[in-house]
């Protein structure tokens, strides 16, 4: 009885989105704008990046690698020109390494669905193994929060399963370090064709924070054939079931900006 | 001169006044001191020009000080102490692998982050079997790898080996610009960013010599109070699904989400990357009173998602008496935080070793003797309801002000030690600064270092089906132990 009565009181609390934008904090820190009318001698941003996501193209225009940004935002904030900007879009996910790579002249490459015969397959039924490798831990928070029943990603037919028997993608997160190239080999190995590798996180992607590592913290593209890179430090829940939902070909709210 | 020097953490001491002898000498006045109450915090040390330099240091509860002891020329080799203070066991391997010293006497000399032969403890027998898990496990976990000898159920010794989520934060430490420290420091452990972020902050405040406006003191500390909250009710509503007890397990689920939110609410992002900075802070929340009614709200579910739990008979009785870790082996073991205070040990720095904000606010002792799964949960549940007192409280009477002042030039050629009570227990970091006063060497000690063996031991005699809850009891972590 007071379980009934509990679970009355606290409601169905699962999230409109993707049907609506979701709830995101005053200070989230998006996907970036970058208006490029600084000057060619000022270095403040480039010195201010903790990674190197930030660097200057042949050209003199600022580029910004979403894939090693770990979103501090420091670099916002210390630019007399107020040329970067963080804003409130969720959506981040891409495709290609490349199709990160913001400036100016270059907006980001949002991910495309998979082909339709595979969307037939996996559109709506996709079981994902997930291997932690040399991580923080916050991004596997992120991700396992995204099974609660606030975000009930069994909705979409989406399921994490401790099988790589079981598993359609391999959701990495962590930089990889050597410790851990042979654990994520042999799971890649273990999974049945055909199958998908799905970045999550600066780490994941690029190697973040820990690229010059002499663990050798490249990211997963150096190991295994990425389909999906899903940047953040760690990815805000809604950018990571963005990306996947985005990658199967379901409709998403577009951010009202 | 003493045979310590005594300090408070959260004070710089010139390297030249810390008491320095040889390393036989310094193994003596270790367990001479322990021996009269003093627990050990680190031994620690590094390469200096043509030598290796020690740094020893014990924390006296009681009175809130630490003892402080160096040797700067340590001999080749090291003669354990494990024999009689078992606590130092990671840090005499720790010793042996980073900096080459031979361990003699230590019963389990092997590497801590490199271990991955096939050498784990066996027992023999020819009933005896073992059981291999990790390092990829079942969940959304990080990567570790245990080893378990048992006798049909029973676990007579479970080994637990890491390494595999080593990212050379340390290596990378050195050359790293200040922006890039602070985000080391916030990686050391994603789900203690907070925690590591403080004690990163204040060595740099403690070199600097000067505090940080008292806004900026007290939403440090309600944001580490949120962490603690958020990964409390995680770990309740955890615990709550290994035992089948599923309504809990699901309201648990989603308002650790609120709470990570309410962290978002200061800064952006739900783990607080970017909030605190060395002098302060980076951000402070646009709106007090939204905070404030989030955090009333989530409360009440929270309060009554913990009540189901713990009126649901049948799930209580799975956690009685499993997993016991007495006083005794938790207090030599040298455990910290929840697993120690479960165990009847009065271990927590936001008491013994308070800063600026639990001495204007104290924070309560939560302790409970009987060191099972059970009196782990107790923990976290009365430690819940004391943090949202605390946090209603501190921001109700929060002052104005600014949140950051920029820090003066570092004292040159000192070492410092800052405490931190993160939610698994104490967070220590410990630096020197060089004649410059730049930072030249630091470590970072999570929790996690400290209390694994605390698992271990917690499992001797006990079910192998009972890991996964006893696991999530400590639910300790593997990057923070990694570095």
């Amino acid at each position: 009885m007071s379980i009934l009565s509990e679970r009355f009181h606290q409601r169905h609390r699962t999230m409109v989105f993707p049907d609506a934008p979701p709830p995101l904090p005053e200070h989230f820190r998006g996907l970036p704008a970058i208006s490029c009318h600084c000057s060619l001698t000022c270095e403040a941003c480039l010195q201010a990046c903790s990674t190197s996501a930030l660097a200057r193209t042949s050209e003199g225009k600022i580029r910004l690698d979403l894939g090693a940004c770990t979103f501090c935002g420091d670099c916002a904030g210390i630019c007399p020109e107020h040329a970067i900007s963080f804003g409130s879009d969720w959506r981040m996910a891409s495709r290609s390494r490349e199709g990160l790579k913001i400036s100016q002249d270059h907006a980001l490459e949002l991910a495309q669905a998979l082909e339709s015969h595979a969307q037939a397959i996996f559109g709506h039924s996709l079981r994902i193994r997930e291997v932690s490798a040399g991580g923080c831990g916050a991004c596997e928070a992120d991700v396992n929060v995204l099974s609660t029943i606030g975000w009930d990603l069994s909705r979409f037919g989406i399921q994490m399963v401790a099988s790589p028997r079981h598993a359609d993608a391999l959701l990495v997160t962590g930089p990889v370090p050597r410790s851990m190239a042979l654990a994520l080999a042999k799971t890649w190995a273990a999974m049945p064709t055909p199958k998908f590798v799905i970045a999550v996180g600066s780490c994941a992607v690029s190697g973040g924070l820990f690229a010059d590592s002499p663990e050798h913290c490249g990211g997963v593209a150096e190991h295994l054939p990425v389909d999906l890179f899903i940047p953040g430090c760690p990815p805000h829940p809604a950018t990571i079931l963005d990306g996947i939902l985005r990658f199967l070909g379901h409709s998403i709210a577009e951010p009202s900006l | 001169m003493d045979d310590w020097i005594r300090c408070k953490p959260g004070e710089a001491t010139p390297i030249a006044d810390i008491p320095c002898c040889g390393s036989e000498e310094l193994g003596r006045r270790i367990l001479a001191e322990t021996a009269r109450g003093a627990r050990v915090l680190f031994l620690s040390g590094r390469h200096t020009e043509h030598d290796v330099g020690l740094w020893a240091g014990l924390a006296d509860d009681a009175t809130g000080t630490l003892l402080l002891c160096r040797c700067d020329r340590a001999t080749a080799n090291w003669d354990s102490l494990v024999e009689s203070l078992p606590e130092i066991h990671l840090f005499e391997r720790e010793l042996a692998e980073d900096l080459g010293l031979v361990v003699d006497g230590h019963p389990w000399d092997k590497p801590v982050r490199r271990n991955f032969d096939k050498d784990f403890f066996r027992v023999e027998g020819s009933a005896v079997h073992e059981v291999a898990v990790g390092p990829v496990h079942a969940g959304v976990i990080e990567p570790g790898h245990f080893r378990f000898q048992c006798a049909g159920e029973e676990v007579l010794h479970l080994e637990a080996s890491f390494g595999y989520q080593h990212r050379g934060i340390l290596a990378l430490f050195q050359d790293a610009s200040p922006a890039r420290r602070l985000a080391l420091s916030e990686t050391i452990s994603g789900d203690a960013t907070v925690a590591h972020a403080t004690a990163w902050c204040l060595l740099n405040e403690v070199f600097a010599g000067q505090g940080i406006p008292p806004r900026a003191a007290s939403l440090r500390a309600v944001a580490l109070e949120l962490e603690r909250l958020a990964c409390h009710v995680g770990d309740l509503g955890a615990l709550a699904g290994d035992a089948g007890y599923l309504p809990t397990a699901s309201f648990c689920g989603r308002l650790r989400g609120d709470l990570l939110n309410a962290t978002a609410m200061l800064c952006g992002n739900r783990f607080g990357r970017g909030l605190l900075r060395p002098g302060g802070l980076k951000t402070d929340f646009v709106r007090k009173d939204h905070l404030q009614r989030h955090l009333e709200t989530t409360r009440r579910d929270v309060e009554g998602a913990l009540r189901l739990l713990f009126e649901s008979a049948s799930t209580i009785s799975r956690f009685e008496g499993v997993g016991v870790l007495s006083g005794e082996d938790a207090h030599s073991l040298g455990l910290v935080g929840v697993a120690a205070r479960a165990s009847g040990l009065a271990r927590d720095a936001r008491i013994c070793h308070p800063n600026e904000a639990f001495r204007s606010h104290p924070m309560p002792l939560t302790l409970e003797t009987s060191g099972d799964v059970l009196a782990r949960a107790q923990v976290r549940r009365r430690e819940i309801e004391a943090s949202f007192d605390w946090i209603s409280q501190e921001l109700s009477e929060l002052s104005e002000g600014p949140i950051y002042t920029p820090l003066s030039a570092a004292t040159g050629n000192a070492f410092a030690v800052s405490l931190c009570e993160g939610w698994r227990g104490e967070v220590i970091h410990l630096a020197s600064t060089d004649a410059t006063g730049r930072i030249d060497w630091w470590k970072p000690i999570d929790p996690s270092f400290r209390n694994w063996n605390g698992l271990a031991l917690s499992l001797r005699g006990g079910q192998i089906s009972d890991f996964p809850l006893c696991n999530k009891s400590f639910n300790l972590s593997y990057c923070g132990f990694d570095l």
